[in-house]
């Protein structure tokens, strides 16, 4: 990936690159939502009668709650989605049992060369094992031999709740219950796949780990599922990155993703997302509502959310933590950026209950064009979580007269010895540093990305290389035409 | 009575004040109050589902019943307490929501400036109140509609372009009734003309012990280059309820200025709210609250910039004690046109125990991209150090405590002009911290 993307080319495509359909055979379910789609699903999968239960459950849960319609608070606009008209499980045809890569669909891996994933070169170059989810099942899973020396268990869902059914079956819907929100509870009714990660007791992680979303056949919900598991002492890296071909009608992407850390334990995950935006007019492009949360179960426990939001034409999550444990640590480092008509209403939650407790938040926010963009975050400081410590930073640039630029800090402390600090700021690139740019000879747009990525420094910073330089890279495609 | 849904009973009061009305039910501005009502039936009171209200829930206030309660008897003597020491002000006194002329007092002002009751404005320059009133202030919560659907008293004071009013105008409201829970919706208007100058004190304070309502529309109107200062006290007995609404609308150049400052009462919430509708406006909204008990404080602000070249500030602190509860929710608009626009926004807390809670909520949203705007939101304790070095220098816990408290919420007192009333609220902040 890194040696695609330092590619200088590629900086030179101004559309959306990631636009090709692949043609491969796909076995799909009719679209529609019912509990025949849902036992199908499970039945196609080979799933155990406890999994089948709880998604019938989820979907009861929602029945119930579908009733009052969709949650609306958020400050974004977009007609109803129709959830009888999306296809709900869609799979490469022959899936394949491969041992190695080379049994692979032929087509198949052109596509991930394409997304400059090619997974021999991963294998190869970058010593990043990837679990790459092609729609809904997972495909092939890279250097998972290196990783089971090691006790760390690292595959798709589907295979976790056949191999390992004890450890899904404790965790799954322990950080997000499948009555958590609307999202939430259709996602653990139709989920078809996502992957899996459990860290050993004291077991270092000693490579990034990898996986990377793609939604391909037309009118496919992307219900992906993700539980992470850190044990004590555990570390682990992890990087999602996400891309969509270019397609006219909206698509929805409602995935959850589950961590949990336990003592001692430490998890970072990163994510990269540049589905598909629509077109300048807001045609067509990735509507993306994501349930993402973290709980930092043990003492001196940590998860750290960074995130590059380019893409989609929506964007709805809210990567938060739970800080359970004594002494446990939270941290949020987003760069959201929105141009034509994207909308993105994104933010974190960080729950103070362990004493001690300590979270950070720095959020960057760019809009440009017609977008709008909102930081919308959660600072909850319980009774007993003695000594609490938040610093919150978030800012927003804004780039062109038509785009706006919102925050809406939730603050809200029960603790006397709780220290919360919040600073925001809203402003537009500065004409000064523009100008001092544009005397030396530096082009309009190449100065506006040179300011744009020095104000993201501080989260790129907190990305491993790989994604720091794609994130970069990202950045001044999606900032492409916004100078007027 | 007892078994009716507050609104219907607020409803069915509305019938009864109606008839009292004799005439007057004819007259155009009873229009608007029978369009209030309509509105108040069909919005209800606000529940905590309602995002604005998240954290206020107002159960507790419609728990009481209360009575619009007939005026009790005060000499000036009594109302000497509730004055500011030495302040030569115009005063108006209102009890129980009703003007009583016999303890106000009103300079010999300049032509054409207006001082008076809205009620004797209703019967003497209808035109005035309803070229202005119910403009500004709209329907758009129960409590504002309701206040506009009984509105019949409250102060009016316009001042002509080009002019001035000597003195502060000292809007005094005592609510009280023996036996049974005082109701008052004050409903004030103030207009300020082209090149004046204004300054208003509107205080609140209880006569009886009881859980008295007061639910107030204060509606400011401010010309061209005008300038006008308010100064809200809020200073009720510890069981007395409050909502407030004070929505200002600013032309061209003008500058307002407003102080909060919350002692009293048991649930309070403020909606402090401006539009900065023309070029080169300064809008300016300073706070203070400092809380015990079980008190719960609500401030709701709402800068509108709808224009370029306008600033705003805003600074709100509190203090809160014992198992107290503060709320800050302050929102700062910029409108697609209002390039330029320079908005800052702080807001500080200080928790005193472990029961004391506070939400804030400092909440930007901006649709203009030439603009530099900020807020800055922290909660925390005294200064550990600052106690200590204190301390060290031979000066008790307690006091050392008293000494920082009191100098974090001297900060918003800093800019006032009168000292006579900087010494009185100093002096009701010392009181307080006691």
């Amino acid at each position: 990936m890194s040696t695609e993307v330092s590619n200088v080319e590629e900086l030179a495509i101004k559309d959306y690159k990631y636009g090709f359909q692949t043609d491969i055979e796909m076995d799909i379910v009719p679209k529609g939502l019912s509990e025949d789609t849902i036992r199908l699903i499970s039945v196609k999968k080979g799933e155990p009668d406890w999994m089948l239960e709880w998604r019938l459950k989820a979907y009861r849960h929602w029945l119930t709650i579908a009733k009052e319609n969709e949650p609306k608070w958020a400050n974004i606009s977009y007609p109803d989605v129709d959830f009888q008209d999306i296809i709900y499980y869609a799979a490469p045809k022959q899936k394949p049992e491969l041992n190695s890569l080379n049994e692979v669909d032929p087509e198949l891996l052109r596509t991930f060369e394409k997304l400059g994933i090619s997974l021999q070169e991963q294998k190869r170059l970058t010593g990043v094992a990837v679990d790459a989810v092609f729609d809904s099942v997972s495909v092939t899973t890279t250097f998972k031999e290196e990783l089971s020396k090691l006790g760390i268990i690292f595959c798709s869902m589907s295979e976790a709740i056949k191999e390992h059914p004890d450890l899904v079956r404790k965790y799954i819907g322990s950080v997000v219950p499948y009555t958590d929100n609307f999202y939430a509870s259709l996602n653990s009714a139709v989920f078809t796949d996502g992957s899996f990660c459990y860290i050993p007791k004291g077991v270092r992680c000693p490579m990034e780990l990898s996986t990377y979303f793609r939604i391909n056949t037309i009118g496919t919900g992307q219900f992906e599922r993700t539980l992470l598991i850190a044990d004590d002492g555990g570390y682990v890296s992890y990087l999602e990155g996400c891309t969509a071909p270019m397609r006219d009608e909206n698509q929805l992407h409602a995935a959850v993703v589950e961590l949990v850390a336990l003592d001692n334990a430490t998890i970072k995950y990163s994510t990269v997302q540049n589905w598909y935006p629509g077109d300048s007019e807001g045609k067509g492009g990735i509507y993306n509502f994501v349930t993402k949360r973290g709980a930092c179960r043990g003492v001196n426990s940590k998860i750290t959310w960074t995130q590059v939001e380019t893409g989609s034409a929506i964007t709805w999550k809210y990567p938060s933590c739970i800080l359970q444990g004594d002494n446990s640590v939270g941290e949020f480092y987003s760069v959201a950026v929105t141009n034509n008509r994207q909308q993105a209403d994104t933010g974190t939650k960080m729950i103070h209950l362990g004493k001690n407790t300590r979270s950070t938040i720095v959020s960057k926010g760019i809009s440009a064009g017609k977008s709008n963009n909102s930081y919308r975050g959660l600072v909850r400081v319980h009774k007993k979580a003695d000594n609490a410590r938040n610093f919150t930073q978030c800012d927003s640039l804004l780039i062109g007269d038509k785009c706006g630029a919102h925050t809406f800090p939730y603050i809200e402390v029960a603790n006397e010895s709780a220290k919360v600090e919040h600073e925001a700021t809203t402003s537009k690139i500065g004409e000064d540093q523009l100008f001092y740019l544009r005397q030396r000879g530096i082009a309009m747009e190449d100065a506006i990305n040179m300011i744009v990525n020095g104000y993201c420094k501080d989260v790129f910073r907190e990305l491993p290389m790989e994604f720091a330089v794609e994130a970069q890279k990202l950045l001044s495609i999606s900032l492409e035409g916004s100078v007027g | 009575m007892q078994n009716l849904h507050p609104r219907d009973r607020f409803i069915s009061n509305f019938s009864k004040f109606e008839a009292g009305l004799n005439g007057e039910s004819k007259s155009p501005f009873h229009e608007l109050r029978k369009k209030a009502i309509s509105k108040f039936e069909e919005l209800d009171f606000p529940t905590t589902k309602n995002e604005d209200w998240k954290y206020t829930n107002i159960a507790p206030i419609l728990a009481h019943e209360f009575n619009p309660a007939a005026g009790a008897a005060l000499t000036k003597k009594d109302i000497e307490p509730y004055l500011v020491p030495n302040l030569k002000v115009n005063l108006l006194v209102f009890i129980n929501g009703k003007f009583r002329s016999s303890l106000s007092h009103i300079y010999k002002q300049r032509d054409g400036v207006v001082i008076e009751s809205l009620a004797k404005m209703l019967k003497t320059n209808p035109e005035l109140v309803l070229k202005y009133m119910g403009r500004y202030s709209g329907l758009d919560n129960g409590f504002a509609a309701l206040n506009t659907a009984f509105a019949d008293d409250g102060a009016v004071v316009y001042v002509p372009d080009d002019s001035t009013v000597d003195n502060y105008i000292h809007i005094m409201n005592l609510l009280g009734s023996a036996g049974e829970n005082a109701l008052a919706q004050p409903r004030n208007l103030i207009v300020a003309g082209r090149n004046s100058k204004l300054k208003i004190i509107e205080s609140y304070h209880s006569i009886s012990e009881l859980e008295n309502l007061t639910n107030v529309v204060n509606e400011v109107v401010l010309g061209e280059n005008s300038d006008v200062e308010i100064y809200r006290l809020q200073h009720e007995n510890m069981s007395s309820f409050q909502v407030n609404k004070t929505q200002a609308y600013q032309q061209k150049g003008s500058t307002y200025t407003h102080y909060s400052v919350t002692l009293g009462g048991s649930i309070v919430r403020n909606d402090t709210n401006t539009v900065l509708d023309a070029e080169n406006c300064t809008g300016n909204l300073f706070g203070l609250y400092l809380t015990e008990g079980r008190q719960h404080v609500d401030n709701h602000t709402f800068i509108d910039h709808a224009k370029p070249h306008c600033q705003s500030n805003e600074m709100y602190k509190g203090v809160l004690d014992g198992k107290s509860r503060g709320v800050f929710n302050g929102k700062v608009f910029v409108r697609v046109d209002a390039q330029k626009t320079n908005a800052y926004q702080s807001n500080k807390a200080i928790l005193l125990t472990s029961d004391a809670m506070i939400d804030t909520k400092p909440q930007l949203e901006i649709y203009a991209d030439d603009v530099k705007c900020s807020h800055g939101a922290a909660i925390g304790q005294l200064d550990d150090e600052a106690v200590f070095y204190l301390r060290s220098r031979g000066i008790g816990e307690e006091h050392a405590k008293r000494v920082l408290i009191r100098a974090f919420a001297n900060d918003i007192f800093e800019t006032l002009t009168s000292d006579e009333l900087h010494e009185h609220l100093n002096h009701l902040v010392f009181e307080k911290l006691k």
